[in-house]
């Protein structure tokens, strides 16, 4: 029961690593990402048709990756480019990617609803999960000691002071949106050719702002992050397992308070009310040189 | 002025001739795609009636995001105000079926209206004393509302009735009056009501005192700040009526067309109204106009997957992505402006 319970979380909690992380990287050089559920519907969507095409599950990741970078490049067109507000921007992102994955659906496999079934050999058994972990590790030790890690820090923090050492703030918030989007991406990936066979229609369903909402929690840094996505997969792993269970007297668990648990956590966290989480400082701020 | 006006339109122009070239991507002309549009939200009677119908929520919906947006304030959670707002009305409705006329509805709007600007009223309250962004918080109060009213919805007043996910039936008091003209289009009292309010509103930002200082702090903080309006009382006053604004929604649903809660009744009307009150530019007769047009959008796109082969309604939100984009590059519009001027 309790060794179950540990597998399905640390399953559960795998496209929310991926995507979170990804966050990280926009959020951290300074752009807001909300686009996260978009990125992540249309790489769980291109990971299933490339899978599909390709009989491999790690071409299909690569092109859920390469859709999440697609979307991310339109979003950095509007957002970096024509500055855009990143948050109407990101919503926008948001409603396309729900409406474009049914409407190719439909083009490519004519139903709307969800692709052909992918077979058991040629999807992913438990890659993505310690995949995820070496990304964790790999984030960490890249945030801390490498000087592009630096670079991005400080076009959310202080792009001033990143221009005047000769950096291009632009440049390097396009890099961390681009990687931001393949990130999303490949947790679309983990979710349709990895905890399920094919891609249905809005089958993120929130997950890409649960994922934003574990990065604030995990206050923008990697691993309190990751663990911030672990709780959320707990809560997740627990109300899937406990739903249909009877409480003595034959009432039925009331899955709902479980559900809404980690937007409750966010809120209370971003309020200071549990412990403190700040923002980047440019977060949201478009960059002009002057 | 001019410019006022060209730019909402050159961006619905833009948005539309990309849409269209995609349906022309898909295999279909994208001609018959725009007649199919045309003639399925304005064709007849009843095609009008529910463009009207879709109109009434998002002209809701639309003020709920642009009240605050003339604060300075971006309220995304339009969706999880109306949701509580429809399941106030919904609840009050079913635990007191008994009471008469003209007082229910009445009271159906109230318990709506409160309903959703509690749910506006956290958010900012948040944002004015504790400093945590609106969007954020607006984000996850959709999912809090969604949660709650599916346990509302499937264990307090269940339909024993029924096998969907829905409330039981309100009382007959409550039942808004629905116009005969549409051909059976449910195009209830609501709409003049939606309208009514966004006059109410203009009259709010224009002509008194809270409306100018609420613009003022939208303008620019400091300034109001030195001319002693108190800007985060200013906030949480644009966010609680944004929440009321958005939680009447419930009324055109619940008491003029379902008659009770039904979970996912929404296509999601709260996004939808950031398009209106953009395209709208955040003015109250702005929000009516771009009303119409998504509304029109929203029927108009409903019967394409049974007109064409390769596309399907789906096409009414890439649409409405599209014409948000072109409203919101700013950098778009001051490249076409330097272009234009000599």
């Amino acid at each position: 029961m309790t060794g179950e319970l540990i597998a399905s979380t640390l399953r559960v909690s795998t496209p929310l690593i991926f995507a979170a992380l990804g966050g990280m990287f926009s959020e951290r050089s300074g752009v807001i990402n909300i686009a996260l559920e978009g990125m992540m519907l249309i790489g769980s969507f291109a990971a299933a048709v490339g899978t599909l095409v390709t009989h491999s599950p790690w071409l299909g990741s690569a092109w859920g990756m390469g859709g999440g970078l697609l979307l991310a490049a339109f979003y950095g067109l509007f957002v970096i480019r024509l500055r855009a507000d990143q948050i109407v921007a990101g919503t926008a992102i948001n409603m396309l990617a729900v409406g474009a994955t049914p409407f190719l659906c439909k083009i490519l496999y004519d139903v709307t609803g969800s692709t052909p079934a992918i077979p058991m050999g040629e999807r992913f058994e438990s890659a993505p999960l310690y995949l995820s972990w070496a990304l964790v590790a790999g984030c960490y030790l890249w945030v801390r000691y490498t000087p592009t890690g630096l670079w991005v820090s400080f076009a959310g923090e202080h792009p001033e002071a990143l221009d005047a050492a000769g950096i291009r703030v632009n440049r390097v918030r396009w890099m961390a949106v681009l990687v931001s989007g393949a990130l999303a991406g490949m947790g679309g990936a983990s979710l349709s050719i990895f905890l399920s066979s094919s891609f249905s229609r809005n089958m993120t369903a929130g997950r890409g702002f649960m994922a934003l909402a574990a990065l604030i929690f995990g206050k923008w840094k990697p691993l309190p992050t990751a663990l911030a996505c672990l709780l959320f997969g707990f809560a997740d792993a627990v109300q899937i397992r406990l739903q249909g269970v009877s409480l003595w007297g034959g009432q039925p668990i009331p899955v709902q308070f479980i559900q809404i648990l980690p937007y409750v956590v966010t809120i209370l966290v971003l309020a200071g009310f549990v412990g403190r989480s700040r923002a980047p400082k440019a977060l949201g701020t478009p960059f002009q040189k002057g | 002025m001019k410019r006022k006006l060209l730019q909402p339109i050159l961006a619905v122009a833009l948005g539309l001739a990309v849409g269209l070239a995609i349906t022309w991507v898909a295999g279909e002309n994208p001609w018959h795609v725009l007649q199919i549009l045309t003639k399925s939200a304005f064709g007849s009677g009843y095609d009008i009636g529910m463009t009207l119908f879709y109109t009434t929520p998002l002209i809701f919906t639309g003020l709920a995001v642009a009240v605050p947006f003339q604060a300075g304030l971006f309220n995304i959670g339009a969706e999880g105000q109306l949701t509580l707002g429809a399941l106030a009305a919904a609840s009050l409705g079913a635990l007191l079926p008994g009471i008469p006329s003209p007082l229910a509805p009445l009271l159906a709007c109230l318990a709506a209206f409160l309903a959703g600007s509690v749910w506006g009223a956290i958010p900012g309250w948040l944002r004015a004393r504790r400093g945590s962004h609106e969007v954020i918080n607006t984000i996850m109060l959709n999912f809090v509302a969604a949660g709650i009213a599916s346990y509302v919805t499937l264990y307090l007043l269940k339909n024993p009735d029924s096998q969907n996910p829905e409330t039981r039936p309100i009382g007959a008091g409550y039942l808004l009056h629905q116009f005969a003209v549409f051909g059976g289009a449910v195009v209830s009292a609501a709409l003049p009501l939606a309208i009514l309010v966004a006059f109410l509103v203009w009259i709010l930002l224009r002509r008194t005192v809270i409306g100018y200082e609420m613009r003022a702090v939208g303008q620019s903080e400091s300034a109001a700040r030195a001319a002693g309006i108190d800007s985060g009382k200013m906030r949480i006053i644009a966010m609680t009526l944004a929440g009321g604004l958005a939680g009447l929604v419930g009324v055109g649903e619940v008491l003029g067309n379902a008659g009770k809660f039904r979970m996912g009744f929404s296509p999601e009307f709260g996004f939808i109204g950031i398009a209106v009150a953009l395209l709208g530019r955040n003015q109250p007769a702005g929000v009516v106009a771009s009303a119409l047009l998504f509304g029109a959008l929203h029927k108009g796109t409903a019967d394409l997957d049974l007109e064409t082969e390769h596309v399907t309604r789906d096409l009414s939100l890439i649409l409405q992505a599209l014409v948000i984009l072109s409203v919101s590059a700013e950098g778009l519009w001051s490249w076409m402006k330097k272009r234009g001027e000599p």
